[in-house]
């Protein structure tokens, strides 16, 4: 980033400093590697062939039809994540994401149940509730912080309980029962609603999720808006130092709301993949949780688009490939445990990586800076 | 020899296996290679509760008909694409009959069976998903429900009973509504509390036994002296409320009094049991027999397939009246409400 960054451990842990060439390359590479180290740990401790297994996932994941499955998860762990990390760069920490999209997905999917429209406008009309939803949910917690000093990572924990509750009272208020059935959910979205599939890979017999479009647009305009418009900067500024932010005439507070609705924006397009290309209803079965895994995935990334995609593509591979594992007789917990070593891996391994350049750098500086003082002393 | 030694689990199997299949029919020996598929709801084996009783029902029949299982589960919240993929790997892998168990299951059971329609499939506590290769399984429990109501109500000395409920959803909410009418039925002045651990689709109220603990700690404080619970593992948290309040509780699914652990079964007056066991092995037999029909299989009180134990003589005294209750809800003379 800029060269004034202040070399701090959260800076360097939210990738707001950037490790060049060889290096930045070194860092992931060694925390997948580590992470497969303890992953065979674990299994030859639990009685099973590590090489085997893994292997056994690799080739499950990389069918056609796992690779779709892939895909189409990712995207929603890809809009997660980047609703996080806008976040991240601004120093705030939006826990909230995942009570932001499950009640955007909630009332999107109802609104659109109740309406029929002519197709782009129906879609448009779903697309347009759940990023307003989103926001507006994130919105409080923006305007108690610039408000009332209220940490945002208390007030999102806090409005996830509130949407928690919420939901489950809409739900019932909303609800058409499934004939036959014990599952209860909003009234099926009609066929002008439903975003068609795109058959990405070659083979596969299932389709990618039309709505995995708006997970690469949500990240093209991630890079933009940050590093391409005055905004970006002045949030990027915000987040590295707020005095100095505000000595050159940034508006911290009203930059804390704009970013939280931004941010919970985002975060309530990350049901709409799933609920246009495939459930079409908001029913007890819909999908929680999105919104944590989207914090571990941003780390991941550290908050760079492209790396939140690597992030999202990896993590969603170890969902999709574990269903493999229960046939092979291995606890499909294991992948759990790789997640999680995965996400300190990262976190180590970067910050290793950061120690080790500046620890050369001095060396370098030092030994450039003795090698004169010898001579002059060799010369006296 | 080795043929009488096989034939007698046989004969065990045909004698044991309930009243709701058929009898007398032979039990075909399994084709080579049977191999039933079955994936848990949330929770998986080893949960204490309901998927445990389905893991019951099926080792029973992998040990008397000497079948191969393949058993996956799903998870809480996962949605229905990566339990279509499990359901397709055990469709996949040869498995045949194949088992969803809950409306959690109910869509991937419907989308595998139409992809692979030679083979036989059975989803149980649902009968949303219906096709020609589908057997739905489904319970009265809100008759077993009214029946363990009633015996509460009979035990209940100071007229207000509770009800704790894991997650606030219709299949629990069909416990509640016949708890309610059982305790109406007999003691329409009863005072009902009634507390659910977790509002759907949050599902963790079926795993949270020290909230359910204080949820009945609280009811027994406020002058309930019989608990109902119908909150899968969380249960436990209401028997030692229980305990440690003096008071009684009613278990659910198996015979909890046989089941809990051991110092905390006397303070359960009867179980609300639902033989989810049963109805795995009876679909079992039935595809083993070839006899295998489509289409809902009700195990209400007529059936068998709910009713209410005795286990510790605490409602010893009250058994011939829940029995004439039992009587007349099998004869349509009492409607028991759905919710």
């Amino acid at each position: 980033m800029s060269p004034q960054t202040p070399d701090t451990f959260v800076n360097r842990l939210l990738g707001r400093i950037k490790l060049n060439g060889l290096m930045a390359l070194a860092a992931p590479v060694l925390a997948i590697l580590f992470a497969g180290v303890i992953t065979s740990v674990v299994l030859i401790l639990t009685d099973h062939p590590p090489v085997d297994t893994l292997l056994a996932m690799v080739e499950y994941g990389s069918t056609p039809r796992s690779l779709v499955g892939i895909i189409n998860l990712a995207s929603a762990y890809y809009l997660s994540a980047m609703a996080v990390a806008l976040g991240f760069r601004m120093n705030l920490f939006n826990i909230g994401v995942d009570g932001q999209y499950r009640l955007a997905a909630l009332i999107a999917a109802a609104v659109g149940g109740a309406v029929t429209l002519p197709k782009p406008l129906h879609i448009g009309l779903i697309l347009i509730v759940a990023v307003a939803v989103g926001a507006a949910w994130a919105g409080i917690a923006g305007v108690l912080k610039a408000r009332r000093g209220v940490s945002e990572v208390i007030s999102t924990i806090m409005l996830n309980t509130i949407a928690t509750g919420l939901g489950a009272w809409l739900l019932a208020q909303w609800a058409v029962p499934v004939a036959g059935s014990n599952n209860i959910g909003t009234n099926p979205i009609p066929e002008s609603g439903h975003v068609p599939s795109i058959p990405l890979i070659p083979g596969a017999p299932n389709e990618v999720f039309g709505l995995f479009v708006v997970a690469v647009l949500v990240g093209i305009g991630f890079h933009v808006l940050l590093n391409r418009t005055r905004f970006g900067f002045n949030l990027r500024s915000t987040g590295l130092s707020e005095p100095a932010a505000v000595a050159s005439g940034v508006d911290v507070k009203k930059m804390v709301i704009v970013a939280m609705l931004i941010s919970g924006g985002m975060a309530g397009l990350v049901g709409m993949p799933q609920l246009l290309g495939s459930s079409y209803s908001y029913s007890l079965d819909f999908p929680p949780g999105f919104g944590f895994t989207g914090i571990a995935i941003a780390l991941i990334g550290r908050n760079n688009p492209i790396g939140v995609a690597f992030g999202a593509l990896l993590w969603s591979f170890l969902d999709v490939s574990q269903n493999i594992l229960s046939l092979e007789k291995v606890s499909p917990e294991i992948v759990t445990i790789m997640q999680g070593v995965i996400v300190l891996a990262v976190v180590i391994a970067y910050e290793l990586v950061h120690r080790y350049r500046i620890a050369a750098e001095q060396r370098r500086v030092s030994r450039e800076l003795s090698a004169p003082v010898g001579m002059e002393g060799a010369a006296a | 020899m080795r043929r009488v030694i096989v034939t007698v689990p046989l004969v065990l199997a045909l004698v044991g296996c309930g009243g709701l299949a058929p009898e007398g029919e032979p039990v075909p020996r399994p084709r080579a290679g049977t191999t039933v598929g079955l994936m848990y709801g949330a929770g998986g084996r080893g949960d204490h509760a309901y998927n445990d009783s389905v893991a019951f029902g099926l080792d029973r029949a992998k040990v008397e008909f000497g079948l191969r299982t393949k058993e996956l589960k799903a998870w809480a919240g996962e949605g229905d694409a990566p339990r279509i993929e499990r359901l397709r790997l055990l469709a996949r892998s040869g498995c045949d009959p194949i088992i969803g168990v809950g409306f959690p299951n109910a869509a991937a059971v419907k989308r595998v069976a139409a992809e692979f329609p030679r083979l036989r499939f059975a989803l149980l506590d649902d009968a949303s998903a219906t096709a020609a290769n589908i057997t739905n399984l489904v319970f009265a429990v809100n008759e077993g429900a009214f029946l363990v109501g009633a015996a509460g109500a009979f035990k209940s000395t100071k007229d207000n009973l509770g009800f704790v409920g894991g997650v606030n959803a219709p299949q629990i909410r069909q416990f509640e509504v016949g708890y309610r009418a059982g305790i109406a039925h007999v003691r329409p002045k009863d005072r009902i509390q009634v507390e659910y651990l977790s509002q759907a689709p949050d599902l963790s109220g079926f795993s949270n036994p020290a909230l359910a603990r204080t949820a009945a700690a609280r009811m027994y404080a406020s002058g309930a002296d019989v608990v109902f619970q119908a909150a899968g593992s969380s249960g436990a948290g209401v028997f030692e409320a229980a305990l440690a309040a003096g008071g009684w509780a009613i278990g659910v699914v198996t015979d909890q009094a046989k089941s809990a652990t051991p110092s905390v079964r006397g303070r359960i007056i009867t179980s609300m049991v639902k033989e989810v066991d049963v109805a795995v092995f009876d679909f079992i037999v039935t595809v083993l027999r070839g006899t295998v029909k489509a289409g809902p299989i009700t195990y209400d009180l007529k059936a068998g397939g709910v009713d209410y134990t005795t286990t510790g003589g605490h409602i010893r005294d009250f058994v011939p009246r829940l029995d004439a209750l039992k009587r007349q809800i099998i004869n349509g003379t009492i409607k028991v409400p759905t919710g």
